[in-house]
């Protein structure tokens, strides 16, 4: 059930609230759209990586003379081929890397650090030909011990990745070598004395597994570096931008000297932002001197790209006897994979995101260990966190005999709330959220049945800021041509286009969006952050203000009066009774001199929130341990809801993927420390057949720091489905799980324990 | 392609003849090369998508003889006489097919590297079936793996673009009979929607 969005503004809106048809629709359903893979030249080459057997050894030698010798084989790289890169940290928007590592990650240096780094690339005729080429390549290692549990690479005796590495606490760096790279710590009040006083005090410990973004389309590249120096790369990325700055640092080239085409991107999730084969296409295409196009095989996505960390979390909570929250600690590690910087920040910013907590502390650690370098995944670092969190929320609600809902309602997040890590919350939407839950149809509905349970949990992300440029010229038949530097994953075009449209008061249709390279618009951060909708329509919204106001001048020529004079209403110019159309102004404007073109650029430093609360009803098998979801209702307030079926899309399909890290996706290693599953088959995201329809209820709770209102909502859909199914399990059968995925086996053993 | 020169490994290159979207098609290949690898770099047919190149994810998916195959998983010297649909064959004359329009007005694709794959994969599906249930949908469609979507609008969009063709074509039953066959899932929901 999809119904109208529960608003709770009286701004009335002629094109935002409306579904129009996307407009790069057609050339996606009629497969006509061009994702990287559909980037031919006539003298293209493709290029394979060769891949390290193991999850940490030292390379000895490579030997690439037989594969360079081999007929149709073009060029052949390794890490020698990289310029010099000294430790440097990069921003690339929703995080930051260490050019350095970063290097070391897409061609290893001394070390391999997980199975499947990749070693050295071959150019070829072909495919097949790349193939062959790499099984010619000699790799002499000296394997090493391996370790991929985050407590395991805490201990003193853990096998160290990187000699160099000391931890750095809050700003002071350790004395010895280590695999923790980073130590925080969040803190406000007295949480000790706070703790004291509490009636109930619940302390449990939560595991979470390695996953990944599993987006369909595999990474793929194609790289031109020409004869006269200058670098094309297409590629399938959130941010162009970011792609270039990335490829420019490790290349050591100017940023102007690469152009990066952004072509169809087929899903991201966040783990498109990173460069992977950009750099080492650009290097082949340096060697053989034609372009090269490198697309990765999915057991190289799942080996060698950016799951999201695997975590241990411990979260202690005290409260009053009413359930007020008092105090709160949390202690988390979460795996940062083979190079520093997992998601570890914004996990330690979110545990108690959701809550009114005055007294709080966190302790977080960023650990190497030997699996791929960690990457964001949709809210990155929230769900493992928030998990563990909304499932003591959900204990403490069966301990002390009070509705889930109105033990949210006591502790809500509010304006004026103060995060633990600083931020005070401006006008946020979850006691919003809360009572659509309350209210909601499914909440209502009684669950009946044996091995059934209801659970619900809230869930919190950020939308951040950030940097964005847009360009838009008025053409002569009244509409607007539309340039914007975000790369558009789930539809944005259109929610971006859409602003623009309701700005200038003219049909969605009207406005013709197309995302450009890095040469043909301002710079553009990642299209990630939840940010697309809300930071670029903002730049969208004023390239709007910027063409009102040359509007207002033509007419104001055309009615020999001040621009002052002329008033702009819903798509009409007028003045004493003159009037004109959108369009039929734009008609007028050759004669009215210079072609029309407005710009805006927006650099926003806040960063704004998303809550959202979901309700699951599922069925357990206890003969199997296997869960089926019965219902679902993810409910999220959106600000404003753009284009509310894209809004629900983006709920429905967070809530799926956060089904499927709950019930049944992970990193399975075997006892070698090399993944079993690295395939769609045995890794397993949710099909079609696995699941109920998804509801869905957006509230709207304007967002203050934007002009229609606007929340970017794709990421808080994720976070909540961990805790909700943890509960409704808990409801099923009595049994309460405390680490993901509460798959069919580890259930299966929960549920016989609990009989003994 | 360059791939197409001769080299010392390759194998001898064979001969094809298929029909393609009602086109016949000649094509050389090696006997190691998969359909979808000649679709997309020899025929630049590329609205079949390679998603995982090990029949996992169906964003390759064409019709061979109107069943759904995985096309990364068929071999191109496989296809000499048969009959082929694509992604491009789907649309008739500049008019789309009910299940791309209902796709696109439903909303059901975000990413859209999965798309085609549904469209072709459903189409065989309302070909055969032209009133599925939901479940009949969501069992025919689980080899086509979505990360965007949450599957519930690609289900409903099927369902619409099954509603829309029976209207079209009532030789698929009476009126009458259409109503008695709608799933009950699916009136509550249009009942919902209204």
């Amino acid at each position: 059930m999809n119904g109208s969005p529960i608003s709770y503004s009286d701004k009335k809106y002629k094109v935002l609230g409306t579904r129009p048809i996307r407009h790069d629709g057609t050339d996606k359903v009629t497969g006509r759209a061009i994702y990287t893979n559909d980037v031919f030249f006539p003298d293209m080459v493709h290029g394979k990586i060769l891949r390290s057997p193991h999850p940490h050894a030292r390379i000895k030698s490579i030997d690439t003379s037989a594969a360079e010798a081999m007929d149709g084989v073009l060029a052949v790289v390794t890490s020698k081929d990289w310029p010099e890169l000294k430790d440097k940290v990069a921003e690339l928007g929703e995080g930051a890397v260490n050019l350095a590592d970063l290097a070391g990650n897409l061609l290893a240096m001394d070390k391999v650090l997980y199975k499947g780094h990749a070693i050295a690339a071959v150019a070829a005729r072909d495919v097949h030909l790349a193939e062959e080429a790499l099984s010619k390549i000699k790799v002499e290692y000296e394997v090493l011990p391996a370790v991929l549990w985050v407590q395991d690479a805490m201990q003193d005796d853990a096998p160290i990745l990187h000699e160099h590495l000391r931890t750095d606490h809050m700003g002071k760096l350790g004395d010895k070598p280590t695999n923790i790279a980073t130590h925080l710590l969040f803190e406000q009040g007295d949480v000790d004395a706070a703790m004291e006083k509490a009636d109930v005090v619940i302390e449990r410990e939560f595991k979470t597994a390695s996953v990944h973004q599993a987006y369909i389309e595999p990474h793929n590249s194609v790289a031109l570096w020409n004869e006269d120096g200058h670098l094309k790369i297409w590629t399938s990325t959130q941010g162009a931008f970011t792609c270039r700055h990335q490829v420019a640092e490790l290349l050591q080239i100017p940023i102007s000297s690469v152009t990066v085409t952004p072509c169809e991107i087929g899903g991201g999730f966040g783990g498109k932002i990173s460069v992977y084969l950009e750099p080492v296409a650009a290097l082949l295409s340096r060697k053989c001197g034609r372009p090269v196009k490198m697309v990765m095989q999915r057991d190289e996505v799942f080996e060698a790209t950016g799951p999201t960390p695997g975590s241990y979390v411990r979260v202690k909570i005290g409260a009053t006897r009413e359930g007020k929250l008092i105090a709160g600690e949390g202690y988390l590690a979460y795996d940062a994979g083979a190079y520093p910087g997992g998601m570890i920040g914004p996990g330690s910013m979110c545990l108690f995101s959701c809550v009114d907590l005055p007294n709080a502390r966190v302790n977080g650690y960023d650990v190497c260990l030997n699996k791929p370098k960690t990457q964001a995944y949709r809210a990155p670092g929230a769900t493992q966190a928030i998990f563990a969190f909304e499932s003591v929320m959900n204990e403490l609600a069966d301990t002390l005999g009070i509705c889930p809902i109105e033990l949210h309602l006591k502790n809500a997040a509010k304006e004026g709330t103060r995060r633990v890590d600083g931020p005070i919350y401006p006008r946020v939407g979850l006691v919003e959220c809360l009572e659509a839950a309350k209210s909601s149809e499914h909440w209502n509905t009684p669950l009946e049945g044996p091995n059934r349970g209801r659970g619900l949990a809230a869930g919190f992300w950020f939308n951040i800021g950030l940097k964005s440029s847009v360009s838009a010229t008025v053409n002569h038949d009244g509409t607007v041509n539309l340039l914007e530097g975000s790369t558009d994953i789930g539809g944005t075009r259109t929610s971006v286009a859409m602003q623009l449209a309701e700005t200038l008061g003219i049909a969605a249709e009207d406005v013709h969006p197309k995302v450009v390279d890095t040469d043909s618009v301002g710079y553009t951060d990642v299209t990630g952050g939840s940010r697309t909708t809300f930071a670029t329509g903002l730049a969208a919204y004023e390239v709007g203000l910027d063409l009102r106001q040359q509007l207002c001048q033509r007419a104001a020529m055309l009615w020999d009066c001040d621009a002052e004079e002329v008033k702009f209403d819903q798509g009409t110019f007028s003045r004493n009774g003159d009037s004109l159309t959108f369009r039929q102004l734009a008609e007028k404007l050759p004669e009215t001199g210079e072609p029309v073109v407005g710009r805006a650029s927006i650099s926003k430093d806040v960063s704004t929130n998303a809550f959202g609360v979901h309700i699951c009803d599922l069925e357990v098998d206890p003969e199997t341990g296997k869960v089926r979801i019965l219902r679902y209702t993810a409910i999220q307030d959106a600000g404003k809801a753009i284009h509310p079926s894209y809004v629900e899309g983006q709920l429905q399909g967070g809530a799926v993927q956060g089904i499927g890290w709950a019930l049944n996706e992970e990193y399975y290693y075997k006892d070698d420390a090399t993944m079993a599953n690295a395939s769609f088959l045995d890794y397993r995201i949710p099909t079609c057949y696995d699941l109920p329809m998804i509801d869905t209820i957006i509230v709207e709770v304007p967002n203050p720091d934007h002009p229609y209102g606007v929340r970017g909502v794709g990421e808080t859909p994720i976070v909540p489905p961990p805790a909700a199914v943890a509960s409704a399990i808990y409801h099923a059968c009595g049994v309460r799980m405390f680490e993901l995925p509460m798959s069919p086996p580890k259930l299966w053993k929960a549920i016989s324990e609990s009989k003994k | 392609m360059p791939g197409n020169a001769p080299s010392k490994t390759a194998p001898a290159k064979m001969a094809i003849s298929t029909t393609i979207n009602g086109q016949s098609y000649d094509f050389l290949c090696d006997p190691r090369q998969s359909l979808l690898e000649v679709l997309r770099d020899t025929l630049h047919l590329t609205g079949a998508k390679e998603g995982c190149n090990n029949g996992n994810c169906g964003a390759c998916t064409v019709l061979i003889d109107g069943e759904p195959v995985n096309s990364c998983l068929v071999l191109a010297v496989e296809v000499a006489g048969k009959d082929l649909t694509t992604i491009e064959g789907i649309a008739d004359k500049g008019v789309l097919h009910p299940l791309q329009q209902c796709f696109l007005e439903g909303a059901a694709l975000q990413c859209g590297i999965c798309t085609p794959g549904f469209i072709v994969a459903a189409k065989a599906l309302l070909d055969k079936k032209p009133n599925p249930t939901e479940e009949e949908i969501r069992f025919s469609l689980a080899g086509n793996l979505c990360r965007c979507t949450g599957y519930d609008k690609i289900v409903r969009a099927v369902q619409a673009a099954a509603e829309r063709i029976q209207s079209v074509q009532p030789s698929g039953g009476t009126p009458q009979r259409k109503q008695a066959q709608q799933p009950q899932a699916q009136q509550q929901q249009s009942q919902q929607q209204q």
